[in-house]
């Protein structure tokens, strides 16, 4: 996906920037509104992440703009305030979601997939391998004629597997992408998602092998 | 004159010194009012006695065989005009009493000539009222001393002072209460801009901490000016606390959001397992520091909020959907989802909404961050009476051996629940929203396994 990420801070812009081009997405800074502008004068986004307190504005102000100009481009504010009440206000100026900063970026995904899943006509995200075809943000996967549903967690963990197939990824690794460092995840955790997800993909050519002693990778027979 | 402190009213004050003048003046009134009745009543017999006294003198002839004395009788009939009273004389020649009432008394004074003297005695038991003049008659040739004393008794003088008296004092009487209307009227013409100002101020709402403008007598000038700089001052500590708040939130959340970032940037190019079990600390410091800023940002809001409410009316229907919905993407991550069951029809109250939200919200949070994944949380709108009942469940770890009343205390946190980032804030908020909202708040264990919190507030 290509993000335009509206941010006045250099250091967070381009942390965050680099942490989405770990999932691949291509990303565009903006520290301004005028920049924003500019960006959006001559290129198409998936989805724009917005900061609200910005040097030569309000973020709300563009997105009332925004919206005022028919772009259909979806947008996430990203600000410090939490309550409730900032958010509705947010969706009423013409928000599609809101984040509260700091964010884990399962969030943000989980936000993006929500927002473009609403919206009609957006680029088809689907990803194959082998007989599989899994699309991330209707959060399913589809085996010949049947689809299944996936769980948040399900998802999550197919979508790391299916960044890279045959890489072997640790319990620990997985477990970190997984879980958020704040909750606290029992050792067998792990072993619960993978059994699941295996269910998931029964009577597909692709699976997920356990490396012993090592961790698991997906694989095609 | 010393003002009496113990009156806690300027009313009473002022009303109970007037009254004390007007009483005052009452009294002088009719004590002057009855002087000068008596006296001139006084004056008046006093004429008419000197005029008798000198008319029977003037008639006093001397001759050779004494004195002869023609009493005119005119003189008696101008004393006699009085009514009941009774009039004696005296004529004396020399020392002897030659006609009249031997025993009537003398005057202290030298009789000089035809300039009656007039004096007050008791006589046979009634207070009279005497003139006497003294002249000399040539009798056989030698001038005798002649004196005339004309007595008269006071019942109609003393008729006439009472019911002067009486007058005065119905006068005096009328006076007082008319001075006592004016008393009150005019202690409520100077209360009335105290008491206007002080409405005028009382009727306004919580956030109203405009200047009053309206116009006052000068005395009260100082007051308004002194009111209107508290109102000044307390407008700039609240935005000032507002402004705060929200620059607080921003400047300590973006570079937590900046260190979160590069932590999960950092764990997911490692393959060291010592670095990664570091960064696992780093994000879940960074989550701990993020989670208390919020809070205590959080619970300087609440605090702020209670004095400073901005009161609607909400269905807290809407309310609970709207916390619901912002938490939805989060619960999902753990594979969460709600069940929210709510009343048909609306459910008004009349709150603030961001103390309302915070409270729920923050019981929400809580469900999701001790939720093990897969379960439902509850979320369950009651009406019962007057009182709307805001359940939510979860099937999560409990409360442990704790009480839901010590964990509501400030920084208290569950024995069970070192493993989770908390800042032990959650639940003070939580019930300082209760308290503002004239609500209750508790938090149990749920039948089986979970938690149950509870938070009634009252419809409006």
């Amino acid at each position: 996906m290509k993000f335009l990420l509206i941010e006045d801070n250099a250091d967070l812009a381009r942390s965050v920037a680099a942490r989405l081009s770990l999932d691949g997405h291509a990303v565009d800074l903006a520290g301004s509104l005028a920049a924003a502008e500019d960006h959006l004068a001559v290129a198409t986004y998936d989805l724009i992440l917005l900061d609200i307190m910005l040097p030569d504005g309000d973020g709300r102000d563009f997105l009332r703009t925004h919206r005022a100009a028919n772009r259909d481009t979806p947008v996430i504010v990203m600000t410090a305030r939490s309550e409730v009440s900032e958010r509705i206000a947010m969706l009423d100026t013409g928000a599609d979601d809101y984040l509260t900063k700091p964010f884990d970026f399962n969030e943000l995904g989980a936000r993006a997939r929500a927002v473009l899943r609403r919206r009609d006509g957006a680029a088809s995200t689907e990803r194959s391998f082998a007989d599989l075809v899994f699309d991330p943000l209707t959060a399913t996967v589809r085996l010949g004629d049947e689809t299944r549903e996936l769980r948040n967690r399900e998802l999550r963990l197919l979508e790391i597997f299916f960044s890279a197939p045959d890489r072997i990824y640790s319990k620990d690794q997985l477990c970190d992408r997984l879980f958020s460092a704040a909750e606290s995840v029992s050792d067998n955790a792990i072993e619960v998602y993978v059994g699941r997800l295996r269910r998931k993909l029964e009577g597909s050519q692709a699976r997920i092998e356990t490396v012993r002693g090592v961790g698991y990778r997906l694989t095609a027979q | 004159m010393k003002v009496p402190l113990r009156f806690k009213s300027i009313r009473q004050r002022l009303v109970v010194l007037l009254l004390l003048a007007a009483a005052l003046l009452s009294l002088l009134l009719f004590i002057s009012v009855r002087a000068i009745a008596s006296a001139s009543v006084q004056a008046s017999q006093d004429s008419i006695l000197g005029a008798a006294t000198i008319a029977i003198a003037e008639e006093l002839r001397g001759g050779e065989e004494g004195v002869a004395i023609e009493i005119p009788y005119a003189a008696f009939s101008m004393l006699g005009s009085s009514g009941e009273d009774r009039i004696f004389y005296r004529i004396l020649v020399g020392e002897d009493t030659v006609t009249g009432y031997g025993d009537l008394p003398m005057p202290v004074a030298e009789l000089t000539g035809l300039e009656p003297v007039f004096y007050s005695r008791d006589y046979q038991g009634d207070p009279i009222r005497l003139a006497a003049v003294g002249r000399s008659v040539l009798v056989e040739g030698t001038p005798r001393r002649v004196q005339v004393i004309v007595g008269q008794t006071r019942t109609g003088q003393e008729m006439i002072i009472s019911r002067m008296s009486n007058r005065a004092a119905a006068l005096g009487m009328g006076f007082f209460f008319l001075s006592a209307v004016l008393a009150l009227l005019t202690a409520q013409a100077v209360v009335g801009p105290v008491n206007s100002l002080a409405e005028a101020v009382g009727r306004r709402g919580p956030q109203d901490l405009r200047a009053v403008t309206r116009p006052v007598p000068e005395e009260l000038a100082p007051l308004v000016s002194a009111l209107n700089g508290l109102m000044a001052r307390l407008t700039a500590a609240l935005s000032r606390t507002e402004t705060f708040i929200a620059e607080a939130a921003h400047h300590i959340r973006t570079p937590l959001a900046t260190l979160r970032t590069h932590a999960e940037i950092a764990q997911r190019i490692s393959e060291e397992q010592e670095v990664l079990a570091r960064l696992r600390e780093i994000l879940r410091a960074a989550d701990d520091s993020s989670r208390s800023a919020g809070q205590l940002l959080d619970h300087a809001t609440v605090a702020y909020r209670t004095d400073q409410r901005a009161e609607e009316d909400l269905d807290l229907r809407a309310v609970m959907a709207d916390v619901m919905r912002a938490a939805e993407p989060t619960a999902e991550l753990k594979d969460l989802h709600f069940e929210l069951s709510v009343p048909d029809g609306p459910v008004p109250i009349h709150a603030d909404r961001l103390l309302l939200e915070s409270a729920v919200r923050n019981l929400v949070d809580n469900a999701i961050k001790y939720s093990d994944g897969d379960d439902a949380i509850e979320l369950r709108l009651t009406v019962d009476g007057g009182t709307a009942t805001l359940a939510i469940l979860d099937r999560g770890r409990g409360l442990g051996t704790m009480q839901g009343r010590d964990l509501t205390r400030r920084f208290a946190r569950g024995s069970n629940v070192s493993d989770v980032v908390g800042s032990g804030l959650g639940l003070t908020i939580v019930r300082e929203v209760a308290r503002a909202l004239s609500g209750s708040f508790r938090i149990e264990n749920r039948e089986g396994k979970g938690a149950c919190a509870i938070l009634s507030l009252p419809l409006a």
